[in-house]
């Protein structure tokens, strides 16, 4: 870009570098990279040095410092898009459309890479090209776009289905996602909008809108299950000239859509929600953190808050309510897993690598830019708004004794029903299996990779806070899978791509706790690597946060719930096998003096 | 003025203010924790997490976890020294570190806390990774073999406009520290070697620097790692 319009881009965002997130994706939508030039022309503009610049973009897996073709295919390499056919999909891209993995086409024209989860579990294999969805992709469809990509047609004459169900074919957002909701409750069911807020916080205090969360006894959504009240309560008490609140758009974990939906079919309630968290904790400002994979929803959910906005349920007295103000805005991630911790998620809206913090200070006491700040799920405000409206001893008695409510699962791999469900807690593993036409299952992999790999002997357990967890997401895997292989190694290549990389343990004992996989795999495994891999496995609690403590999870409940799937590949008879083959090592040599060596 | 407190480390009571870290609360009461990445007066990394201390028996960060009334805190127990054990020998394994042959040798803080800790063939698999070493800078040559990612350097060598002149790139297992090219070559010879010191290996070095004060006389050949707080303790338990 001219320095001129970088200029103009910096000058829209006051020069302020964390503001620097909007400006990459302003470049990025322009031209697809950051050339050497817009760094230099920035670092000037911003009075950043260049190296802090790259510091940002080097960290998001969907921002570039050069041409990734004018097409860019991101082919989703979850284990769920793997078990649906990926692999027949991204031969076609290779063998017939000239792409490189992880490249660009030697004629400029495609780049091809791979992504982690799109959040598209329920209509794998799925790609996002150039910020659109192509969902439920076959060998013939990628012929089909490989065709219309060298024809050079628009990404939105390519969609060969109508646009999806509900809101999805919003003339704002025109995607051909499914909802694929299969069972709701209060959160799905209809709502009209800002209701909550005009009846009954208009009527109340924030005092009695915090009583009634915590009489909910609501956890957060996201996965990690702390109590709302009180993180809405701390930050209350909390000093600070500003307060923020932030909706955590940035699902992540593979196998999880809830939020998607939710953000499709609901996107007034989640506001509310926020506006009604802003009123209980005296915030005037909002930001939803949208998951770059769902940029395709940016400009609908632009409009619905422009929409609010102008009916008066943003910005000075929302819905008449006196003397508290609140407005909100959408920061647009750019590719990274980890920036779903709370912390990261706000250093990234900061405009800076999605490192967690270490804590303390929590965000609830110094959060966005200083201030205290209040970071919840997506569902999570969708609940705050229901408990409002009926009440915290209505939603008290939904669910079990300690994990209350309902709860959005995404349910994805093998099983007639893909979609989501709410349910309320306390179903067993079993139930789910059944309402969802699971057959002759053997895994289950509940709450994600950082969740827990699931037995058949388990399937009694019960869907809750203090038993079987999840932020949402469920993988069916029937026996027609290999534990190890189709599913343990996908998921620690995953933690080793999303780390940030900043704690020693959790830098490197993914890397090598996949390199024992691969060693036991070959054949050469013993019973010590199983035990080196409990041992350093277990030292993934040292590190700052919670990617870093789960990172190491699909090798230790594997080992725990699968441990005969290990078993059956090991060497019988030794415990140990070097990691260096000495016949290979000495190779080279031995074909020059063209002597055998003896072993 | 904070409020006096007392503390546990290891069962015994330390007397200290409620303004301090862990770390801090030790190091004035004579009590050695290690630390490679902390650096005083900059904003805590806690990323080598060798200062992990068990407190109401969670894996804290010493150096960034504020002390509260009657904290027990555990800093020398089995699993705490295997640990950070685990920690050095990860360290000596993702790079290529070679002591004999290293111009920060005596100096280095990895190298010191292998001896204090005992270090011998470390249980994880060397990676014989692939570093470069920068030498296009006027100044520094930044070895990347040594480097521990411990974000020192980031963090304290920053221009009177408060930019950086080193930034992490990329992450995960890929994640280096990297110079500013075009910011480098304002280094002046004091940022220099603030640089050098403040890494605690030998990937900052100095050109003609190295072996100004001779192998043999350096701080870590002279006593090991730790002493000089362990001896204050000493003294102030005389008094």
């Amino acid at each position: 870009m001219t320095q001129h319009e970088l200029k103009i881009i910096c000058e829209k965002n006051h020069f302020d570098r964390h503001s620097l997130m909007d400006i990459l994706h302003e470049i990025h939508d322009h031209q697809g990279f950051t050339t050497e030039e817009d760094i230099r022309i920035l670092s000037e503009n911003l009075k950043i040095s260049e190296i802090d610049l790259r510091q940002t973009i080097s960290f998001y897996h969907f921002f570039a410092c050069s041409s990734r073709g004018k097409y860019t295919i991101y082919l989703n390499n979850s284990a769920i898009s793997n078990l649906k056919g990926r692999e027949e999909i991204e031969k076609v891209f290779i063998e017939e459309g000239g792409c490189v993995k992880n490249g660009v086409s030697p004629d400029g024209l495609i780049g091809l890479y791979e992504t982690p989860c799109i959040g598209m579990s329920d209509q794998e294999p799925a790609a996002l090209i150039n910020g659109r969805i192509f969902t439920n992709l076959t060998a013939f469809r990628a012929k089909e776009l490989l065709h219309n990509m060298k024809k050079g047609l628009p990404l939105e004459d390519m969609y060969t289905t109508v646009y999806g169900d509900g809101r999805n074919a919003h003339p704002e957002m025109k995607s051909i996602v499914r909802n694929n909701i299969r069972r709701v409750g209060p959160l799905l069911r209809p709502s009209e909008k800002m209701q909550v807020l005009k009846n009954q916080v208009s009527q109340m205090s924030p005092e009695q809108v915090l009583e009634q969360v915590k009489l909910a006894e609501l956890r957060g959504r996201g996965g990690a299950g702390f109590p709302t009240g009180l993180k809405w309560q701390f930050c209350r008490m909390a000093e600070g000239k500003k307060k923020y609140v932030f909706c955590n758009a940035d699902e992540g974990e593979p196998g999880t859509f809830k939020d998607r939906v939710l953000l499709t079919e609901k996107p007034e309630d989640i506001i509310e929600g926020m506006i009604i968290a802003g009123y209980a904790i005296g915030a005037q400002e909002g930001v939803l953190y949208l998951r770059y994979e769902y940029k395709y929803m940016k400009n609908y959910l632009e409009y619905i808050i422009q929409t609010l906005r102008e009916e008066g349920f943003l910005g000075k007295n929302p819905a008449g309510i006196k003397g508290f103000s609140f407005d909100m805005r959408i920061q647009l991630g750019a590719g990274s897993y980890v920036c779903g911790e709370e912390s990261a998620l706000i250093e990234s809206t900061e405009g800076k690598r999605g490192e967690p913090r270490s804590r303390p200070p929590f965000p609830v006491e110094k959060g966005y830019l200083g201030y205290p700040t209040v970071v919840n799920n997506v569902e999570t405000f969708c609940a705050a708004v229901k408990i409002v409206q009926f009440g915290g001893d209505w939603y008290n008695s939904l669910g079990t004794d300690e994990s209350k409510g309902t709860k959005l699962v995404s349910v994805s791999g093998d099983c007639r029903y893909p979609g989501i469900y709410e349910l309320e807690w306390g179903f067993t593993m079993r139930d789910v299996l059944e309402m969802v036409g699971a057959k002759e299952t053997r895994a289950v992999q509940m709450g994600g990779p950082s969740g827990e790999l699931v037995n058949k002997h388990q399937f009694d357990r019960i869907l809750c806070y203090s038993d079987l967890a999840t932020g949402g997401s469920i993988m069916i895997f029937d026996r027609r899978r290999n534990v190890i292989e189709d599913v343990v190694v996908n998921f620690m290549e995953f933690f080793i791509n999303e780390s940030c990389g900043s704690c020693v343990p959790c830098r490197n004992i993914p890397k090598l706790l996949k390199e024992k996989l691969d060693k036991i795999l070959s054949g050469k495994g013993t019973s010590q690597d199983l035990a080196d891999m409990e041992r350093w496995g277990a030292m993934m609690k040292i590190n700052r946060c919670g990617l870093g403590h789960t990172a190491a999870h699909p090798i230790l409940s594997s080992l725990k719930n699968f441990r005969s799937h290990y078993e059956r590949k090991l060497r019988k008879h030794t415990d140990f096998i070097s990691d260096v083959d000495l016949l290979e090592a000495s190779k080279e040599a031995a074909e020059y003096t063209n002597r055998e060596p003896v072993i | 003025m904070a409020d006096r407190i007392s503390i546990y480390i290891d069962k015994k009571e330390y007397f200290t203010t409620e303004d301090k870290t862990i770390l801090e609360a030790a190091q004035e009461n004579g009590v050695y924790i290690p630390t490679l990445c902390h650096l005083p007066e900059t904003e805590s990394s806690t990323s080598c997490r060798i200062c992990t201390v068990m407190v109401n028996g969670r894996p804290l960060t010493a150096c960034s976890t504020p002390v509260g009334e009657g904290m027990e805190i555990d800093n020398s127990t089995t699993q705490i020294t295997e640990w950070r054990k685990s920690v050095l020998e990860i360290m000596f394994t993702e790079g290529n570190h070679f002591c004999p042959s290293c111009e920060k040798s005596g100096n280095c803080r990895l190298q010191a806390l292998a001896y204090r800790y005992q270090i011998m063939a470390p249980q994880f698999p060397y990676q014989f990774n692939e570093r470069e070493i920068d030498a296009t800078n006027d100044k520094i040559i930044q070895d990347h073999n040594r480097c521990i990612i411990c974000k020192r350097c980031v963090r304290a060598i920053k221009d009177e406009h408060g930019r950086s002149f080193f930034a992490f790139i990329d992450r995960g297992h890929k994640l280096r520290v990297r110079l500013d090219r075009k910011l480098g070559k304002e280094l002046t010879d004091e940022l220099a070697e603030a640089a050098m010191e403040v890494c605690p290996v030998g990937s900052i070095l100095v050109r003609e620097k190295g072996f100004e004060t001779p192998i043999g006389q350096r701080k870590y050949d002279l006593e090991r790692i730790g002493a000089d707080i362990e001896q204050n303790g000493q003294m102030k338990n005389h008094e």
